[in-house]
């Protein structure tokens, strides 16, 4: 079986984002690391691997800086790694990279399974996933939180997904694409072994050419979406008003009668 | 192409989501400013035809809809290719869909069937010199992105659940109901739904009002029992921490946060949670926010509204007590 798992670098949940006057966004210090999303989906790849054998391959489109998302994907566990990327790439909304990652996917031909994190932590578009699963004409399976079955022999997978009411439960063909979500599983740490790996790693470089990809179809000129603007939302005034009193009750009912007065209730 | 916009109604077993109310008052108040029209398009299985004529007392002029077995059970490709099919025919300037998990698995799709852009979980959409410009969070919140499709359309646009008012329907109103047919049979539709389980009872965390949630402090699983207490009281949703799932107090379908659902109620009740920014990322848009921790110095304080320094066993009772007295 072939797995493959998309996977893209962000900043660090913890760090402090700025923006400048020309709108240029930083992280400060904070290290560029595996959008911890993705670490669920290639989790489930390789245990995906291990039930029904087989190759994972993670990919990832991105200037060097990705080759951090890939290194921690191989360190986890995954076979192979390849960076897709060419400087018109830049500036790429989810229309362009999904035209992008689908491209690669069509030209390895041989893939059973798609696996997406949930969403990526710094856009937050949840988008590229579904987007990639209509370019290749597969079953779009977003919000995974358990794979019930899967049968290469027969190329059919059962999973449940996540509504906002309950559990969806849905069988479909393969390839299919998969958004994981968590809980699906518990994502294993990286190993020295791993690590080790990792470092001595080959990672092939995709270019537009190499996945047969026309040039007006990726970077702002393939993109629906421009984002001309990044800013800093307004910062909310001040701490928050501590309810004190001489026992819990009188506190409780003062602070009820705030809530009331807000008309929140 | 036209001015008029296109809003994707969402329902579940005919059970319409606010969200999607939420969208067509969206799309009203854009289409007065343009001077056109909107459009609901409400696909599902049989028996949801009376949601048409909800769609236009909330604010549609019109409705496309179509009553189909492939299209009860929510699966985007046959969604997306009817919608995608209409969108060809009438050509509107905009497509408003809420920011669900289906809204957001559709959005995209429709988005390359039609090669046009999407624009996720928007909180605000506003004319700036006649271009249309999304306001979204990003980097969990911690920055804002002004979005424009300033040449495709249509522009497709996913609406962040209670980032928007939602509508009074007016009764009165009255508008065309055309109906569609589906554009994927059965077999060319790749997946099948073969069951559902439905959360277990409560008020569902995404749409709520009010939600009362309960973190690290409540100590385990019987210590939302008070919480549970409050929130039943209040009308509220039940919400936790990632360290209570984590710790396997409570299901993963409650959480709230970065890697758990993103939520926006009136009022946001934290117990026993320090408000890591993880935590914060999936409420901070709440409209009023109460903390009530032992620690002082927990970061939730500098984010909530109101708070109580306390023993969250001793302030949750006794806040139950209050409402109750109050609420009856």
């Amino acid at each position: 079986m072939h797995i493959v798992v998309c996977t893209k670098h962000t900043p660090d949940s913890e760090a402090k984002m700025s923006v400048d006057e020309a709108g240029n966004v930083s992280w400060g210090e904070s290290p560029l690391i595996i959008n911890p999303w993705d670490e669920y989906a290639v989790e489930e790849a390789l245990l995906l691997r291990d039930k029904h054998s087989g190759t994972v391959t993670v990919i990832s489109m991105g200037p060097e800086e990705v080759l951090e998302a890939l290194k921690h994907a191989v360190a986890m566990g995954c076979d192979e790694a390849i960076r897709i990327w060419d400087e018109s790439c830049a500036g790429s909304d989810t229309l362009a990279t999904s035209y992008v990652l689908a491209k690669a996917i069509e030209k390895m031909d041989d893939v059973d399974v798609i696996l997406f994190g949930k969403s990526a932590i710094d856009a937050e578009t949840w988008q590229t996933g579904s987007a990639v699963a209509s370019r290749l004409g597969c079953p779009s399976l977003m919000y995974v939180i358990k794979i019930a079955e899967l049968d290469p022999d027969e190329k059919s997978i059962a999973v449940e997904r996540l509504l906002e009411e309950g559990r969806q439960v849905v069988s479909a063909s393969l390839p299919a694409v998969i958004g994981t979500t968590k809980s699906i599983n518990e994502p294993r740490y990286t190993s020295f072994i791993g690590i080790r790996k990792a470092a001595k790693m080959e990672y092939p470089l995709w270019t537009l050419d190499d996945i047969g990809a026309e040039a007006d179809k990726v970077g702002a000129a393939g993109s629906g979406v421009r984002w001309p603007q990044v800013f800093k939302p307004p910062e909310r005034g001040g701490e928050a008003e501590i309810i004190e009193a001489e026992t819990v009750e009188e506190a409780a009912a003062v602070l009820v009668e705030k809530l009331l007065a807000e008309k929140v209730i | 192409m036209s001015n008029d916009i296109f809003v994707w109604i969402e329902q579940f077993n005919g059970q319409p989501t606010a969200a999607s109310w939420e969208a067509v008052g969206a799309a009203r108040r854009l289409a007065d400013e343009l001077g056109s029209s909107v459009t609901a398009c409400l696909f599902g299985g049989q028996g949801i035809a009376d949601l048409a004529q909800e769609a236009i007392s909330h604010g549609a002029d019109t409705a496309l809809l179509a009553e189909d077995a492939t299209l009860a059970d929510f699966r985007v490709e046959p969604q997306a290719a009817l919608l995608a099919k209409t969108i060809r025919e009438a050509e509107p300037t905009a497509v408003l869909i809420g920011a669900t998990f289906r809204g957001r698995e559709l959005g995209p799709v429709l988005a390359v069937e039609l090669d046009t852009g999407c624009i996720a979980d928007c909180i605000a959409l506003e004319f700036e010199d006649g271009q249309l410009v999304a306001t979204r969070p990003i980097y969990a919140g911690k920055l804002l992105s002004k979005c424009t499709i300033p040449e495709r359309r249509p522009q497709i646009f996913t609406t962040r659940v209670r980032a928007f008012p939602k509508p009074e329907p007016d009764p009165a109103r009255s508008g065309q109901v055309t109906r569609v047919e589906p554009v994927l049979a059965e077999d060319d539709i790749p997946s099948k739904v073969t069951g559902f389980q439905e959360t277990r009872g409560g008020v569902s965390l995404a749409d709520a009002g009010a939600i009362v949630s309960g973190g690290r402090g409540v100590g385990g699983p019987e210590g939302f029992e008070p919480v549970r207490e409050l929130a039943q009281v209040l009308g509220a949703a039940l919400g936790s921490s990632r360290a209570a799932v984590d710790a396997g107090w409570i299901p993963y379908e409650y959480q709230v946060g970065q890697t758990g659902k993103t939520v926006s109620p009136d009022l946001y009740v934290a117990c026993g949670i320090s408000g890591a920014i993880q935590h914060q990322a999936g409420m901070r848009t709440s409209k009023i926010i109460v903390a009530v921790n032992k620690d002082p110095e927990a970061p939730i304080f500098k984010l909530a509204h109101y708070g109580i320094v306390g023993d969250l066993f001793k302030v949750v009772p006794a806040l139950t007590s209050a409402f109750k007295e109050k609420l009856g």
